[in-house]
């Protein structure tokens, strides 16, 4: 027989039951639950006059909507000044305490989005099946768990059931083989394979990326790779297990202790793809030739080597794609050939659940280091992923190194990733974002998002407009020798 | 869900073809963190003379009194009585909730749009397409007998008039069955629910540390 694929593992260990239309009933261990996306689903609980089934899978915390000045967050709840927001935190906090769910509230130290919250808590473990209302539940699948993103009516579905019906996904294997040049990082890595294989590229099927350039990433950066497996259009990314894997996760609360860890870590030295497992569809991408990334356009499959320059529309494979070019530079305000190291900046985002990570965090302090935010950029601001990671993050004292530089040091939540709360861009407002999504208005009405790395948005608001991180750690080692 | 077995209550005639579900309720309701509550603003710009926004206190603002709901021998009306293409539009489940928190239970015209008939099974009304000239047949009945009231058999399929005359309707028997058993997806899946006692306990004993909590 042939070998099993990591995904079908975690499928055949989750089937409950197999339907006759082709739909499986797959058992849920743990539900991730937030602002936005649960209100309907209690509700629905309610005046059903059911009960989640089981109480201890889930595990709440508010990130969408909430607030990131220290001022606002100070004042708790009633910090949130947008009324409709302010139900919807009450709403999760309330539901949370009337069926008997673990939150953690605004203020919790605990508390961040919840795609960094799990991983961090111990509560996404390997051979686990978690789901979120929320697309990029694909995170989680960096620790060998198959994570789901869900809707409303699944969230009640999983709250009520402990089960999602699912269909089978296919196997793509995406490798990434050899040593990532210095600068070059795990979101260089998924932006260059969303470039390749599109945003529609792993439509029906569960991505697991592997390779030594994805052995070599630390945790971190393997979350934000899977993060982005749905921006490739792939609801699921994997990672397989190893030391690094288990490594991370001692200690963590809702991991397991003593002799339950022993034999938790020995079945999950299994969570792997079996040598010779079978993938209906192998990409192969060599770790030397990926260079960092910036996205030019409305979509993160338009996406560039930061050396190169803007496509020109005119030299387009075909018309759909001429007009979607010609669509996207026209939104985006910038002309064909332009070099993307031209592109100006109003503002600079470093956070979301793609890279608000202690990593992420360091590799944008090491680049912010001593140097001044330029005069152009009208806002920069670091927003740690929970409160944890801001914890961290002072512990070390990188919030003195970006505050110097000229950056603002927020609270833990989602902020301008999606720009629910007060913070987003202006019309016509170019951003260097470490977000994962580009669209018209994602980041407000009319803002103009350039998809990037920690390290590029911190040396991009240091020049004030995109420059090749690589080379600016250059100068700056010259300089620190010629001083 | 509601079991849906027989239903009987009064008519109220909606003469009006593809009445879509902007209209059933325009877009302003959707930022609602419930899925009830929606019944006041059902049909909101046919019913109210000034515009409404949520948040509003519905007992102020002026009912039109042309609105077939507005006026007094149908207002305890459970059953709407439709034209073609009922439901078109959008596919926001909030037409089915605002129409079953007003009070209907069943909806009969001569056809319906796609989305709309399944979420409305989804959330437990019943939706029975009638021949056109039946239809017609209807509205002229409701209209002239103030009080006018069917009885709907769904075990049986069947309409009884007043009169004691009979029609009878088609549904399919997967949606006939959740209906009658109050099955929604999630009743569906607790059909299973011994296979999933049964998993988890397989589970649980297979990978103990996937159920524990913080210490
Ligand atoms: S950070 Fe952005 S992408 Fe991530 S969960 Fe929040 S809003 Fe969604």
């Amino acid at each position: 027989m042939a070998g099993q694929t990591l995904y079908d593992k975690l499928w055949s260990q989750h089937l409950v039951k197999e339907r006759d239309d082709g739909t499986a009933l797959i058992y849920i261990d743990r539900q991730l639950l937030h602002e936005v996306t649960s209100p309907q689903a209690f509700e629905g609980l309610r005046l059903a006059g059911r009960r989640p089934w089981r109480l201890d899978a889930n595990l709440a915390t508010p990130d969408h909507n909430v607030p990131t000045t220290l001022k606002e967050r100070a004042e708790g709840n009633t910090g949130i000044k947008d009324p409709v927001s302010l139900i919807q935190v009450q709403t999760l906090d309330d539901n949370c305490e009337s069926f008997g769910i673990e939150e953690f509230r605004i203020n919790d130290a605990r508390q961040g989005i919840v795609h960094v919250v799990g991983p961090e808590q111990g509560a996404t473990l390997p051979g686990m099946t978690v789901v979120c209302g929320d697309s990029h539940t694909a995170t989680h699948g960096a620790f060998a768990a198959l994570a789901h993103g869900i809707g409303t009516s699944e969230v009640e579905h999983v709250l009520a059931t402990q089960c999602l019906l699912a269909q089978k996904m296919k196997n793509m294997q995406v490798r990434v083989e050899g040593r990532l040049g210095a600068g070059v990082t795990a979101k260089d890595i998924v932006l260059a394979i969303i470039g390749r294989i599109g945003t529609a590229g792993g439509t029906g099927y569960a991505i697991e990326f592997a390779g030594s350039a994805i052995r070599d990433l630390s945790m971190e950066g393997r979350m934000t790779v899977c993060n982005m497996a749905i921006e490739a259009g792939a609801r699921v990314g994997l990672i397989g297990v190893d030391d690094t894997t288990i490594e991370y996760l001692a200690e963590r609360p809702f991991a397991p202790q003593g002799e339950l860890w022993d034999a938790a870590v020995a079945e999950w030295r299994n969570l792997v793809s079996d040598d010779g497992a079978e993938f209906d569809k192998v990409v192969t991408l060599d770790a030397a030739e990926i260079e960092p990334q910036v996205s030019w356009g409305t979509s993160p499959e338009m996406v560039t080597n930061v050396s190169g320059e803007v496509p020109d529309p005119a030299s387009a494979e075909d018309d759909t794609v001429k007009h979607s070019y010609t669509r996207a530079l026209e939104y985006m305000g910038l002309s064909p050939n332009q070099k993307i190291t031209d592109i100006k900046l109003d503002k600079v985002f470093i956070g979301s659940c793609t890279n608000s990570r202690i990593e992420d965090l360091r590799e944008a302090a090491r680049v912010a280091r001593g140097k001044k935010v330029a005069d152009n950029i009208k806002l920069a601001m670091v927003v740690p992923g929970s409160g944890l990671v801001k914890r961290q993050a002072e512990a070390e004292g990188l919030d003195k190194v970006f505050k110097e530089a000229g950056f603002e040091w927020r609270e833990p939540g989602c902020s301008m990733c999606l720009a629910m709360n007060a913070d987003k861009l202006g019309p016509g407002e170019h951003c260097a974002s470490t977000s994962n999504r580009n669209f018209e208005g994602r980041q407000g009405y009319g803002g103009r998002t350039h998809l990037v790395s920690p390290a590029m948005a911190a040396a991009a608001a240091i020049a004030g407009h995109f420059v090749d991180v690589r080379q600016f750690a250059a100068n700056d080692d010259t300089q620190v020798q010629e001083a | 869900m509601e079991k849906f077995e027989r239903h009987q209550g009064a008519v109220a005639p909606l003469d009006r073809a593809n009445v879509d579900t902007d209209l059933i309720i325009p877009k302003q309701f959707l930022k609602s963190i419930k899925r009830t509550g929606f019944g006041v603003n059902l049909f909101d710009e046919l019913r109210y003379l000034d515009e409404g926004y949520p948040g509003q206190d519905a007992s102020q603002r002026p009912l039109n009194p042309d609105f077939v709901l507005n006026q007094a021998r149908y207002r305890d009306a459970s059953i709407l009585l439709a034209r073609r293409n009922f439901g078109c539009g959008s596919s926001r489940e909030h037409a089915p909730w605002a129409l079953e928190d007003f009070g209907f239970r069943v909806i009969i015209a001569p056809s319906f749009a796609d989305i709309f008939y399944n979420n409305a099974f989804k959330n437990g009304l019943l939706l029975i397409s009638l021949d056109e000239d039946i239809v017609d047949q209807l509205f002229s009945d409701v209209e002239a007998n103030e009080g006018y009231s069917l009885d709907v058999d769904l075990a049986n399929q069947r309409i009884t008039k007043p009169d004691g005359e009979v029609l009878t309707f088609e549904i399919d028997a997967f949606r006939k069955h959740c209906l009658l058993n109050g099955l929604d997806d999630i009743g569906i899946t607790l059909q299973d629910e011994a296979a999933i006692r049964d998993f988890e306990a397989r589970h649980r004993q297979a990978r103990p540390w996937l159920f524990r909590q913080a210490q």
